[in-house]
């Protein structure tokens, strides 16, 4: 299957676990914001192919009221929900600050179908190196995609390309080097 | 489309140790080909022989149809000045010479004329962006840029193949990629081949296919998926 990465999807992978709320508080640094303008500016930076529901955004923006972090700046007459400004406070600053002072835990990112197909290989005595060029020619021509795409793209496309081309980097060096130790091993067995 | 530098069983010892074992290759004019394989599997050496820098012990190497061993010295060196174009890992400038006259330095040696030379050579730096510093001496300059006027002399003389080993493998990240884009949209731009070795995955995504060498043995990967 030929899969290609557009920035939505990829970013949809890279922030799944990613706070909407603290990154609508952050937007909300730059100045007070209608729900809708929020919205907005959040679909461009970060959601191309799976933008925001609107439900989200009230929801979202009625927890960090409730909370403090949020004050309704506004509403413009005749408007619904969508029609309030908001504004950070102070202890939404503070909030966005610790969130991004706070380290995230680093995922083991274990490409766990390419983990257990190489100690199958192993098991049964196939060629981990067949599996590796495989591979490298499948993530190449990926790599290879993401690689046009940043030199056509803006400054978030090559963030986000980079942020790929760095992790199937990683997945190949991983192969690699697992490549290389089940060929010593079985030069050690069959010299 | 005919190729244009073929190799055909390539073998290659030093002293008892084989560096390449049956090496088979073919590029044709304009492609950009990454050779990739781990560190001592013969990638070096398929591009000396490939280049004419060194004579293969088995197999030939064959450029627009001519086997390169047929040629005399004199007419390989010619190929090696005209045709081809060297990056290496670390620029190998002259270090006597300013920048403008390394890259002038190809022009220089085919008999083109002092000024001319340095006209052109002073194009090719405004092109991959280092003609501020093309009076300093290499030891003057950030590898980045060393390897950004390597790339300038490579192609100033307008080559059919451009020979890089390890181009980016002494600069961080954001140079490295640099160097690839220019690389690889002068070459693109003047139809020149590519023979780009390297090991990372991330320099070989610039390229339009791949070659693996493991064991002094190099595998086309065009059908490996
Ligand atoms: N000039 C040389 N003299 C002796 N051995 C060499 C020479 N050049 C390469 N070799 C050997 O040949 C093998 C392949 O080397 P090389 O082509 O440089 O590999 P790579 O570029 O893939 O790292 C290695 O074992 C290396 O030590
Ligand atoms: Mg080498």
């Amino acid at each position: 299957m030929q899969r290609t990465y557009t920035r939505g999807l990829y970013v949809v992978c890279i922030v799944a676990g990613m706070s909407i709320g603290h990154t609508l508080l952050a937007l909300l640094e730059a100045g007070p914001r209608h729900g809708y303008d929020l919205k907005r500016t959040f679909d461009d930076h970060f959601g191309q192919d799976r933008p925001l529901h609107y439900g989200q955004v009230y929801s979202t923006m009625s927890r960090l009221l409730k909370n403090g972090l949020v004050e309704v700046d506004g509403i413009e007459a005749g408007g619904g929900p969508e029609r309030k400004r908001y504004a950070i406070t102070d202890a939404g600053v503070t909030d966005v600050d610790g969130w991004l002072r706070t380290p995230e835990k680093p995922e083991p990112y274990l490409q766990s179908t390419l983990y257990t197909k190489v100690v199958l290989a192993l098991l049964t005595g196939r060629d981990a190196n067949q599996l590796l060029d495989t591979q490298r020619a499948e993530h190449l021509r990926l790599m290879r995609q993401l690689t046009r795409r940043k030199s056509g793209g803006d400054l978030a496309d090559q963030l986000i390309c980079d942020h790929a081309l760095f992790h199937l980097e990683a997945d190949l060096r991983w192969l690699e080097l697992a490549a290389a130790r089940l060929d010593r091993l079985a030069k050690e067995i069959h010299p | 489309m005919t190729a244009l530098l073929t190799a055909e069983g390539l073998h290659k010892s030093y002293a008892s140790t084989p560096a390449l074992a049956g090496a088979d290759f073919t590029i044709d004019a304009g492609e950009v080909v990454a050779v990739m394989g781990p560190s001592g599997s013969g990638k070096s050496t398929l591009l000396h022989c490939l280049a004419g820098l060194v004579a293969p012990d088995a197999g030939r190497v064959r450029y627009q149809g001519r086997d390169l061993a047929g040629l005399s010295d004199a007419e390989r060196s010619a190929l090696r000045r005209g045709d081809f174009g060297f990056v290496f890992q670390f620029g190998r400038l002259v270090p006597e010479l300013s920048c403008v006259e390394n890259v002038a330095l190809p022009l220089r040696l085919t008999g083109t004329k002092r000024k001319d030379a340095e006209a052109r050579a002073t194009e090719w730096l405004a092109r991959l962006e280092v003609d501020d510093v093309r009076h300093h001496r290499p030891g003057q300059i950030s590898g980045g840029q060393g390897q950004r006027v390597a790339v300038a002399r490579a192609l100033v003389g307008n080559p059919r193949v451009i020979f890089a080993d390890e181009p980016t493998g002494a600069l961080d990240s954001l140079n490295g990629e640099r160097v690839m884009e220019l690389l690889v949209q002068a070459a693109k731009e003047s139809s020149a081949a590519v023979v780009l070795v390297t090991h990372e995955s991330r320099v070989a995504a610039f390229s339009d296919r791949e070659v693996v060498v493991r064991d002094g043995k190099a595998r086309d990967m065009a059908g490996a998926v």
